[in-house]
């Protein structure tokens, strides 16, 4: 079959049964826009290119399948970087289309050309710069290939205008070609064995469960195996709604804002059991003080992250769904009460909690959400203290709940996210959880979800200030507050309603009550601004450079 | 340590800038880097020379594997090994020095490939030892430029770094 590279690429994302692209034209990507005009792929025209590959990474994470996004060359592809750095820090799978200048012109300083191949060696998997149109085929299917499997992470295909406008014999290839490229999926025999001993002989195990256990959908697996051996579960950010939140040995999330019952348990343990976590400065703190008396078992399919931050002593490569399977045979139903009953005085002794005195609090609307929604919805978040409300007061109940952006911290992946999450799960209940700052960052994308029509119900904590840098400023700058608080805020229900979104206010714990159920019941796209005070802080907190168990509360 | 690292990848452009980045970025430090391809159009070897303890070494190997464009990556430093770099040096020569520097050339089996009124270039091959006391041994004369390459390395005997055989990423 003769046709153009440009039709060659849509064909083939048929083929790989994508069923929607998010993107903003250009003149480079005319040849590939041309083409889509013939098919039934939904392209979703965001405002931004940022929203393009925010939505399709929160597509990505809210169905595993893979996003893709396409952008033009130059000022189109730069405005992908952000976006294409979070999806690289959070390893989701995404394929990215970048148009770029001819051939000819490639070098030269051409009207719109960027070297995005060059830009984007660090922030993803790999990237492909196309120079032979018939080679396209093969790398759209390695493209996919790589981008979803091993440790999944974006790859970027950048498209020359001429090569795309090229007509080559298209057929898609059935298998990739790699060579170099081999994920290890079933962990080493031995290694298992070890494990299975360690665990069977350990008086204190906690399990330190992350991001991996989504990627490879172990949750059943998780559960399964902190059930036999009786121990007490602690999720990294990433790893959250792996766990079921409202579980006797879920112990919330550990690290800089997690419990300070994860991170006692974490520092009294005999065995740290990490499945899918890569031992994050944000959670081990100081590393000399991090789970000083255990033994690390460590399961993860990239293996440059075992041993990179703290020693480990049965080390696994492996796909963490596959070595559970192979591991949770091997290991004895032991009874752990003291250990467990150890557990629960920690619990008891430094719950988390605020204080509900003195106006309406974000952790009460985060409260009332999970109260509303039964930990069901899908939560996307943007970057800041609402995040760290959500983390540690949804308690999510199924895998995939938690959209947020983790190793990168991108205020501004909210909404685009929730959009992508929205479009790849129509009948979910998608929620966003934003704040003030981070919402004007990409609140253009409210022309898309207008547009595309998706019943996203945002909810803002409205602080009227940076809130985590103000809180930083706090307790690192001694309350020098620099360039946090906001002196202008627009009105939030205004602007909602220029786009056709329904606007509450709420400021009290009876509107709240009240405003937040009718919100989740109305059909279509909802903002509540909460009008919150900038004064409230993340906590418990591990100070700058201390270990975990060196929380401190106010 | 100095480890000496022999990686096939794949002759793709850009694959220089994937390697030398990943060095970079991470802080790694490349002593030498020699790159050229191989009897296989294809593939492409690097020899590189790292410094750093047991640790660094084997993140910058997880790291560099975790590059599509790599095949394979031996670390050679601990077994018998030939190792081999080129320099060639245009020294000042006034033709009564010129029996001098034949002589040196001489002891370091090193060849005058060039002869101009006042200058020569020599060519030596040898390991970095060699070739630092060979250029030692001219600067008494005057360097006028000095060029070598990087370091090259191959496994002595009948073991080999090669993708066909012993223990490829390809074979399964
Ligand atoms: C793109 C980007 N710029 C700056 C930061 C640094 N930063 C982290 S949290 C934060 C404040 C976020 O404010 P807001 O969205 O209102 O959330 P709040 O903390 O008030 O809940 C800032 C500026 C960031 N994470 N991302
Ligand atoms: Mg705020």
């Amino acid at each position: 079959m003769k046709i153009t590279a440009a039709q060659a690429l849509v064909r083939c994302l048929e083929l790989e049964k994508v069923d929607i692209v998010f993107g903003y034209p250009g003149g480079a990507m005319l040849p590939v826009y041309d083409a889509l005009y013939h098919s039934s792929i939904k392209h979703v025209l965001v405002r931004h290119e940022q929203g393009a590959v925010h939505a399709a990474d929160g597509y990505a994470r809210a169905t595993g399948r893979v996003g893709v996004c396409m952008a033009t060359s130059g000022p189109g592809a730069t405005n992908l970087v952000t976006g294409i750095a979070n999806a690289y820090m959070d390893s989701v799978p995404l394929v990215v289309f970048t148009g770029q200048v001819p051939t000819s012109q490639v070098g030269t300083d051409a009207f719109q050309e960027v070297d995005i191949t060059g830009i984007t060696i660090p922030i993803t998997k790999h990237n492909y710069l196309v120079k032979d149109p018939a080679a396209l085929p093969q790398i759209i299917k390695n493209a996919f290939h790589i981008a979803s499997t091993g440790r999944p992470g974006p790859v970027l295909i950048d498209l020359p205008r001429d090569v795309a406008g090229a007509t080559i014999d298209f057929h898609y290839p059935e298998t990739v070609k790699l060579r170099g490229y081999k994920p290890t999926y079933r962990g080493h025999r031995n290694k298992i064995n070890e494990a299975a001993e360690l665990i069977n002989r350990s008086q204190r195990p906690v399990i330190y469960a992350g991001g991996g256990i989504l990627n490879s959908g172990a949750s059943g697996e998780l559960l399964e195996l902190a059930e036999l051996i009786s121990a007490p579960v602690t999720n990294t950010f990433m790893g959250l709604s792996s766990f079921p939140g409202d579980h006797p040995l879920f112990l919330g999330m550990l690290g800089l804002h997690g419990t300070r019952y994860a991170n006692l348990a974490v520092t009294e343990c005999d065995l740290l059991i990490a499945l899918g976590a890569r031992f994050d400065d944000r959670v081990t703190g100081k590393l000399a003080r991090f789970a000083p008396h255990a033994a690390v078992i460590h399961v993860d399919i990239d293996p440059a992250e075992i041993g990179k931050n703290v020693p480990v002593h049965v080390p696994i490569v492996g796909d963490v769904k596959l070595v559970l399977q192979s591991l949770l045979p091997l290991l004895k139903k032991t009874d752990r009460s003291p250990w467990l009953a150890r557990v629960q005085e920690l619990r008891e002794l430094y719950p988390l909690r605020y204080n509900r005195e003195g106006g309406l609090k974000p952790q009460y609307i985060i409260e009332e959400l999970y109260r509303h929604t039964g930990g069901c919805a899908t939560i996307a978040t943007d970057v800041g203290q609402h995040q760290m409300w959500v983390a540690q007061y949804y308690r999510f109940k199924h895998p995939r709940g938690l959209i947020s952006s983790g190793g990168l911290g991108t205020m501004g992946f909210g909404l685009p996210a929730a959009i992508g999450a929205q479009l790849g799960l129509p009948d979910q209940q998608v929620i966003l959880v934003t704040g003030d700052g981070s919402f004007q960052m990409t609140m253009q994308e409210l022309a898309t979800v207008r547009e595309q029509e998706l019943p996203i119900k945002i909810l803002m904590i409205n602080n009227q200030t940076l809130g985590m840098v103000r809180q930083l400023q706090e307790y690192y700058c001694e309350g020098r507050y620099m360039a946090v608080d906001f002196e202008f805020h627009p009105d939030f229900i205004t602007l909602a309603r220029a786009y056709g979104i329904k606007g509450y206010t709420v400021e009290t714990e009876e509107e709240a009550q009240r405003v937040i159920p009718e919100a989740l019941g109305t059909t279509g796209p909802v903002l509540v601004n909460c009008l919150v005070s900038p004064q409230e802080k993340v906590l418990p907190m591990v100070p700058s450079g201390r270990g975990i168990d060196e929380t401190f509360e106010c | 340590m100095r480890h000496t690292l022999a990686v096939l990848v794949e002759n793709n452009p850009g694959v220089l800038a994937r390697v030398a980045g990943l060095f970079s970025r991470r802080g790694y430090n490349i002593d030498s880097l020699a790159v050229g391809r191989t009897d296989n159009p294809a593939i492409s070897r690097m020899t590189i020379v790292v410094e750093g303890d047991d640790r660094v070494l084997e993140q910058v190997t997880k790291q560099l594997h975790k590059l599509i464009d790599v095949i394979k990556i031996s670390d050679i430093t601990a077994d018998e090994y030939v190792d081999r770099e080129l320099v060639l040096i245009k020294v000042s020569a006034e033709p009564e020095k010129r029996g001098e520097i034949m002589q040196i050339a001489d002891i370091f089996r090193a060849r005058i490939v060039d002869l101009g009124r006042r200058t020569m270039i020599l060519e030596c091959t040898g390991n970095e030892g060699k070739i630092r006391a060979f250029e030692e041994s001219l600067k008494p004369y005057g360097i006028k430029e000095l060029v070598r390459t990087g370091k090259i390395a191959m496994l002595r005997g009948s073991r080999y770094t090669n993708i066909n055989t012993n223990g490829t990423r390809e074979d399964d």
